[in-house]
């Protein structure tokens, strides 16, 4: 059957793609999860506008993330399995909250209205559950994939971190995508949640050379360590800068209300590509190469060709989403 | 206690249990939803645009389940079922990837704006979203059957060291069982839409709603039913004959048949054992099984004994069948019986509609039941021929996944109470509403005569029958705009 490279560079090339997936899943599921978790319970029209601004993409931004561990199965099926085995518990635990989540979203809207607070509540309980337990896996993956009371209390300030980080994009979002007070709240939560990011960032950036060999290698080895430390002083600036655009479109001294959400991607991007190329090669740390984990070749390329032809389309078809749903949210109507 | 091989099957045929409900439904409502929107741009008349979005509604809801339950079944190849993916990953991981690629991305992103973007996006590109999300939908179905029935049915690949490759992708997606399975499928899913479109608004006639709309969507369910329900025996037929040449043990598990016969009989009722490896209480129907397999009063029919130790457990597969059986010849016993009162009296009687409301699930029965018989008449297989099911397994300890169990399973029957209660209390407030709203947006001119005019005769119908007896249902409600 066909083939267009060697293994190896597929190899690559599918890593590069789960990774991006997976990058993708963070940046849009991380939206729409964080203002899950940050939903004003004392108010139901801004928990309305807040669902509105999501309503028509979070079922996309999911979907990501079925993209992403699809492609860790079927392009890396020994690390998937090994991966998983390890996350059972955690992974199962992700997945109840995102059901809970998901189907919240839409009883909300449909059963009797008193019921409406509970589903609510459900909603932002669904999210909590997904956001701490992709953190408290971020963290036990950081730590080398292993269960001492070490990496599980990592594992734990983690979840948190990462749940802070996925509020500061949630309302990032809610900024660009409303306007009043339910945007001023949006904004005194960005700030908070902000702080407790970039603490987060640079636990990692300390922790995690010292508990991989590997990570500790690349780290300090010229000429890549100046790379490597570009991107955390990158995601730094970016914080300050941040913060300053938080300030201006607070007290008015700027309209760019896109910006917070703008840097705030960027500084997702930033964090996962320190990750990433800190890992390379291993997808399992410190024990499985992608190069090992790789899965036939002529299989990788029926997937490649595919995804060639088919992105470019499904990144169209999301822009047209996106820009159907331009400006500011307002009540989502069935018509 | 906690084995984890029974613990993964009956946590594995949980989840997929629970998401074939959802997508069985999403599959043909979308199609049906499209009918609607075409039929309303045409006409431009308000009834079809009414049936859409209450009929969206229910689709939004069901898809949203069938969305998180999926995701779920993602994982479960990794978390369970390791074995799989490292065996024959060469070929299901690519039918996968399609499957995401080409269905789920175009489902999910079309969604937003089939159900919120009516006043966002052009009446054209509305429509277009409707399609796209249909024809998705179908695109899923489409791959996970190709995977499935290649489950069932393996070819184009060869073993090297213990692990498939492929090595004629057309002939794995085109495998034998897969043409039967798909177009049963599909139907199945259309069945399953019919009665449940026509239960519910049967219900809501029931319940005193005098509009337009349920009776629109009862007369279009019940004639399609009408149509589809022997449609459906027929390719189940042909099903049956195709599973006969190439897993025959199923068969023969279906059948209740123990001794390999010329002119088996039809065992329509029994109690198959299998120890003794007889039916009990058995009432049969000479030769009859040979005639409908082989098309031969006398053909040979091979029996269990003939596949010690390779054969699927039969009691579940033998009852399976029956019920799904059962379920579709009483689907056509009431599709027809009602749909020949409503073209000749234009209207059902009390019992009718009470049939209709208490078929309202019998899809799902049916479904289930039919996905039990091929699945478990593939044991102890998971790819027949290739691998066994015992092979497969995670070696992750029982206990996690006993625990896991119990949490999908509580968490699945309160989801499935909610879900039914809200289709009613749907339907509860749909009984309220205003025959038409005259805000509709892009009605345009001809459009909102026609609702004028619908809402006179409405209403010169609501005084004949206040007339008669008074308003059951009290002061009519505002349209309730929420979404
Ligand atoms: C509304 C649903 C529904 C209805 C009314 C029927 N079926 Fe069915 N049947 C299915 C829904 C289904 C299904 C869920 O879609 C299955 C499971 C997997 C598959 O391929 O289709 C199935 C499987 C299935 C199989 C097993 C094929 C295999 O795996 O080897 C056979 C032989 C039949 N059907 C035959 C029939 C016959 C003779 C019917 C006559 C009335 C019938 N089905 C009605
Ligand atoms: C959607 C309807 C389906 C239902 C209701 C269903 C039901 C079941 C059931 C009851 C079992 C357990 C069989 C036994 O252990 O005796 C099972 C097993 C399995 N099915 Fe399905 N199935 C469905 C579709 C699929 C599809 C589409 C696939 C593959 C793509 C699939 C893959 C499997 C696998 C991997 C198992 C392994 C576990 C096992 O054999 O116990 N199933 N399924
Ligand atoms: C092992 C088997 C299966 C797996 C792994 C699986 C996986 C998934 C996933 C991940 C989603 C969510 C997609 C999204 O994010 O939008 C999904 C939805 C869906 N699945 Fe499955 N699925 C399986 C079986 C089936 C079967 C048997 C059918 C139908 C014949 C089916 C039809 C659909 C459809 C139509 C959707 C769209 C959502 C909906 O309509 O509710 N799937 N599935």
């Amino acid at each position: 059957m066909f083939e267009f490279a060697n293994p190896d560079t597929l190899a690559t090339i599918f890593a590069g793609l789960t990774a991006l997936a997976i990058m993708l899943y963070a940046v849009l599921d991380g939206y729409d999860l964080g203002v899950g978790i940050t939903l004003p319970m004392k108010n139901e029209a801004w928990r309305d506008t807040a669902i509105a601004s999501i309503g028509p993409f979070w079922d996309a931004n999911e979907t990501w993330l079925v993209l992403g561990v699809g492609l860790l199965l079927v392009a890396f099926p020994k690390a998937h399995s090994a991966i998983l085995e390890a996350f059972y518990l955690p992974a199962t635990i992700l997945l109840l909250g995102l059901i809970l989540r998901g189907v919240a979203f839409d009883f909300r809207a449909k059963v009797h209205p008193e019921k409406k607070r509970l589903w609510d509540i459900t909603f932002m309980t669904g999210s909590y559950i997904a956001t701490l337990s992709q953190g408290f896996m971020l963290g036990v993956y950081i730590m080398g994939l292993e269960y001492t009371t070490a990496s599980i209390i990592f594992g734990v300030f983690s979840a948190l971190c990462v749940s802070a980080a996925y509020a500061l994009i949630g309302n990032a979002w809610l900024i660009l995508k409303t306007s009043g007070d339910i945007q001023k709240r949006a904004i005194y939560i960005a700030k908070r949640a902000g702080v407790l990011t970039f603490a987060g960032i640079l636990a990692v950036c300390l922790i995690n050379p010292l508990v991989n060999a590997n990570v500790y290698q690349v780290w300090t080895t010229p000429p890549f360590a100046y790379f490597y430390a570009a991107i955390p002083l990158m995601c730094f600036t970016l914080f300050l800068a941040g913060y300053r655009a938080l300030k201006m479109v607070d007290n008015g001294a700027s309209d760019k209300e896109w910006l917070p959400f703008a840097i705030t991607i960027a500084i997702f991007i930033g964090c996962f590509l320190g990750l990433a190329l800190s890992f390379y090669p291993y997808v399992v740390p410190n024990s499985l190469t992608l190069y090992e984990a790789a899965s036939a070749p002529e299989s990788l390329s029926i997937i490649f060709a595919g995804t060639i032809i088919v992105v470019p389309i499904i990144i169209l078809y999301t822009g047209f989403a996106y820009y159907a749903f331009r400006g500011k949210a307002d009540g989502l109507r069935y018509y | 206690m906690f084995d984890v091989l029974i613990l993964s099957r009956i946590q594995f045929a949980a989840n997929i249990s629970f998401h074939i409900l959802f997508p069985t439904i999403t599959i043909a409502l979308g199609w049906l939803l499209f009918y609607f929107k075409v039929r309303y741009d045409l006409s431009k008349h308000p009834v079809w645009m009414r049936a859409y979005r209450f009929w969206v509604k229910v689709f939004a809801l069901s898809f949203a389940l069938g969305v998180v339950s999926g995701i779920t079944m993602s994982f479960q190849f990794g978390t369970n079922w390791p074995g799989f993916m490292e065996t024959v990953g060469n070929i299901a991981g690519p039918l996968l990837a399609y499957e995401v690629l080409t269905a789920f991305f175009l489902e999910a992103t079309m969604l937003g704006i089939m159900l919120f973007g009516f006043r966002k996006v052009p009446g054209w590109a509305h429509t277009g979203a409707t399609f796209l999300v249909a024809f998705g939908t179908t695109m899923s179905a489409f791959w996970i059957l190709v995977l499935n029935s290649w489950m069932q049915t393996p070819q184009g690949f060869e073993m090297r060291e213990g692990v498939a490759h492929a090595t004629d992708w057309f002939a794995i997606i085109f495998n034998p069982s897969f043409p039967y399975r798909f177009t049963h499928m599909l139907m199945a899913s259309a069945l399953t839409v019919c009665f449940l479109v026509a239960g519910i608004s049967a219900y809501r006639i029931y319940r005193g709603d005098d509009k337009k709309a349920p009776r629109l969507t009862l007369k279009t369910a019940l004639f399609t039913a009408a149509l589809l329900a022997p449609t459906q025996a027929f390719i189940g037929d042909l099903h049956g004959l195709n599973t006969l040449e190439y897993q025959p043990q199923k068969v023969a598990a279906m059948e209740g048949l123990w001794e390999t016969e010329k002119g088996a009989p039809l065992v329509l009722f029994g109690i198959p054992d299998e120890d003794t490896k007889t039916n009990r209480f058995s009432l049969e129907v000479p030769n009859l099984a040979s005639l409908i397999l082989k098309h031969d009063i006398n053909g040979e029919l091979k029996g269990l004994n003939e596949f010690e130790g390779e054969h699927p457990p039969v009691k579940p597969v033998f009852f399976g069948f029956r019920i799904m059986v059962g379920m579709g010849l009483l689907m056509i016993a009431v599709a027809w019986w009602t749909s020949f009162s409503l073209k000749r009296r234009k209207r059902l009687s009390k019992l009718q509609l009470m049939v209709l409301i208490g078929m309202t699930f019998s899809g799902w029965i049916a479904t289930l039941a039919g996905w039990y018989v091929t699945e478990i008449g593939r044991q102890p297989y998971l790819v027949s021929g290739v691998l066994k099911t015992a092979d497969a397994v995670t070696p992750i300890a029982g206990s996690n996944v006993m625990f896991t169990l119990l949490a999908y399973l509580s968490l699945y029957v309160v989801l499935l109470i909610a879900y039914i209660r809200t289709l009613f209390v749907l339907a509860n407030r749909a009984v309220k509403e205003e025959e038409y709203d005259l805000a509709v947006p892009g009605l345009g001119e001809q459009g909102r005569n026609q609702v004028k005019d619908a809402a006179q005769s409405a209403k010169s119908r609501e005084d004949k029958r206040a007339g008669h007896h008074p308003n059951k249902h009290g002061t009519h409600e505002p349209q309730n705009a929420g979404a």
